[in-house]
């Protein structure tokens, strides 16, 4: 088992140091970050004493490390557009992101794994056609038409929901919170329907997948066979044989959703990570561009690696295969 | 005439896909829609005759135009006019030509890059397969979408005119193509791995024939029946993707839209009631990526009989 860890993180950190190393070719050499930070009558002594000090003279794998040692420490440098501090930037943004996907996350389990239970065991009604129908749309129609149709219907026809922004917003700490708030709770709903159609969609047909599967096993035949209440027997017996592979999806598909969060957060103007993306690639600001790209590479190695850990402690063969 | 319709049903009969796809409803009806939305929009410049990127047959007069069926329509302009007094069907049209032709170019790239890719990996193996094959697994987990962006945004950093009309065609092509390689290169790799150990390879190894023969004339036209689904069920994902870089206003300049431009567009009608100018291209854009994964799914079916 230690092997296999050891193999695993060393992975990961190769992988991490890969990004990094990207992230710094982007900002070293999209662009020159001197010409940028200076005005047309900086005199070229001046251009060449600031190249100096920001130390872009210095020899490549020299100024790479140095990029490292500064995102360690957490200092991300200044961002081109608004001359803020990247770092506070992220800070305002992630906990729109954060609290969206997590709403979204909640929102596709809560409808995809009853949605996936009752096709699979009323596969032939009517509502599970329906409802199989529904997920089939889901899939061809692209994020940001959902979005606007959502914001049509919901927002300007029904006028139910707000169809932009985050409404008020509570101060914890650093983090921002949009769900202790009447307002808040009622702008969230809207973008994390949207974000969370496609997640649902592949929750509930892999659930009926699996529900269907565990139904003919012995074990659900045999507890069927005891006269146990089919309730019981569905909601106690068959579906937590069903949850595993479903949790492993979707931990894997989390960061898929904050990575996506940015067509949603363009279409309902969510103030988060992805919009400060979407801005950054437009106004070409390349220190927030290549932040962004170091902490999304971040996550989906961690919730690799968490999800293979997970997955290892859970089944020996894998430990034993991955060792040797 | 009974004895040309029976040669007909025969005919249909003795050829499988024929016959499998005119007895599936639903197959037909993605055809027809396939027809209507992709014919239309390749004979753009001869189903409509005003031009919608020539700025002198604008009128701003005849903007906001309702649909000719609507109260207020005008009989010239069927599907109404936008906010420049530009026809909305040539504007239709034209937008989803060009995504077309970026989809398709970009599909075309991919399929270069990633199946040759692909078969120098299955066939040589070694550091250069372990590379390319990490690469492809970090992509995998990684959204298209997202992939897409990041080589726009960077293309952006690296070249400052790129935001002229024909490089940012160029970018958007290469950011798709790059995001879509992966399936390309994995399954050729897969079917290479099966096919290089088999005899027909082996003797053309000893007859001494060059390796990128044996690759390109020997193993590539065997390998073709799997890339083939590939490709369909992927051009549905390069529309969708071309629409949805256009749509966040990364994609491609506003004088040349793009069916994702022209979504992008009518949403600031979204409120006004203004509503052809958003859902007109919104429901092309959608009937033609459903169709277009119709006949994908049909095609895969129909390569793989296990799924029949």
């Amino acid at each position: 088992m230690l092997t296999y860890v050891a193999k695993r993180l060393g992975q990961s950190i190769f992988v991490m140091i890969a990004v990094a190393f990207l992230a710094f070719a982007l900002f070293r050499f999209a662009g020159d970050p001197v010409m940028q930070m200076t005005g047309v009558e900086t005199s070229v002594q001046e251009r060449e004493a600031l190249r100096e000090q920001l130390g872009l003279t210095d020899p490549f794998p020299l100024q790479f490390l140095r990029f490292v040692a500064d995102l360690l420490r957490g200092d991300f440098g200044f961002s081109f557009r608004t001359r803020q501090p990247v770092g506070e930037m992220i800070l305002d943004g992630l906990p729109a992101t954060f609290e969206l996907g997590l709403v979204a996350l909640a929102v596709s389990l809560v409808v995809g794994i009853p949605a996936g239970v009752y096709t699979a065991l009323h596969p032939r009604s009517v509502a599970s056609q329906g409802l199989l129908l529904v997920t089939l749309i889901g899939i061809s129609v692209p994020t940001f038409v959902t979005g606007i149709l959502l914001i049509f219907v919901f927002g300007v026809q029904l006028g139910w929901f707000p169809t932009f922004g985050r409404g008020q917003t509570v101060q914890i700490g650093w983090w921002s919170s949009n769900l202790l708030t009447p307002s808040g709770l009622r702008s969230i709903v809207l973008p994390a329907i949207s974000l969370g159609t496609y997640q649902m969609t592949l929750t509930m047909r892999l659930v009926r997948a699996q529900m269907m599967e565990v139904m003919r096993t012995d074990h659900v035949r045999f507890a069927i066979a005891r006269g146990l209440p089919f309730r019981t027997v569905h909601l106690r017996h068959a579906l937590p044989n069903t949850l595993i592979p479903v949790i492993t999806v979707v931990g894997l598909q989390f960061g898929g959703m904050i990575a996506f969060s940015i067509v949603t957060e363009s279409v309902f103007q969510w103030p988060g990570l992805g919009l400060l993306f979407l801005r950054s690639i437009r106004f070409v600001d390349i220190p927030v561009m290549s932040v962004y790209l170091v902490l999304i590479g971040l996550l989906f190695v961690l919730i690799n690696l968490t999800v293979d850990l997970l997955y290892a402690a859970i089944d020996p063969r894998i430990r034993i295969r991955g060792s040797a | 005439m009974t004895r040309v319709t029976k040669r007909i049903g025969s005919w249909i009969r003795n050829h499988e896909a024929v016959y499998l796809f005119v007895h599936s409803p639903l197959a037909l009806i993605a055809a027809v829609f396939a027809i209507i939305t992709v014919g239309g929009a390749l004979l753009a410049p001869w189903v409509v005759d005003t031009d919608p990127y020539d700025p002198s047959t604008y009128r701003l007069a005849d903007g906001f135009l309702p649909p000719a069926w609507q109260p207020g329509g005008d009989a010239r302009f069927v599907l109404g006019t936008d906010d420049q007094g530009r026809d909305m069907v040539a504007s239709i049209l034209y937008g989803a030509r060009l995504s077309l032709r970026i989809a398709v170019s970009a599909m075309a790239i991919a399929t270069v890059v990633g199946v040759s890719i692909g078969l120098i990996a299955g066939y040589y193996g070694g550091w250069f397969d372990t590379l390319v094959m990490r690469i492809a697994d970090v992509q995998l987990s990684l959204p298209a979408i997202l992939t897409a962006l990041l080589i726009d945004g960077i293309a952006r950093g690296v070249l400052p005119g790129a935001q002229r009309d024909e490089l940012r065609i160029m970018v958007i092509i290469s950011a798709i193509a790059l995001s879509l390689w992966v399936n390309f290169a994995r399954t050729t790799r897969a079917a290479v791995f099966v096919e290089r150990n088999k005899e027909y390879v082996q003797s053309s190894q000893i007859m001494g024939e060059h390796p990128a023969r044996v690759l390109a004339v020997q193993i590539l036209p065997n390998v073709l029946a799997p890339l083939l689904v590939i490709m369909t069920v992927d051009l549905g994902r390069a529309i969708l993707l071309e629409a949805t870089l256009s749509f966040l206003g990364v994609g491609l300049p506003a004088n040349a839209p793009s069916l994702g431009t022209l979504i992008r567009i009518g949403m600031d009608y979204l409120f006004s009631g203004q509503w052809w100018i958003l859902w007109l291209p919104t429901l092309f854009l959608v009937a033609m990526v459903i169709s277009v994964n119709l006949l994908g799914d049909f095609l895969r079916d129909l390569f793989n009989p296990r799924l029949r």
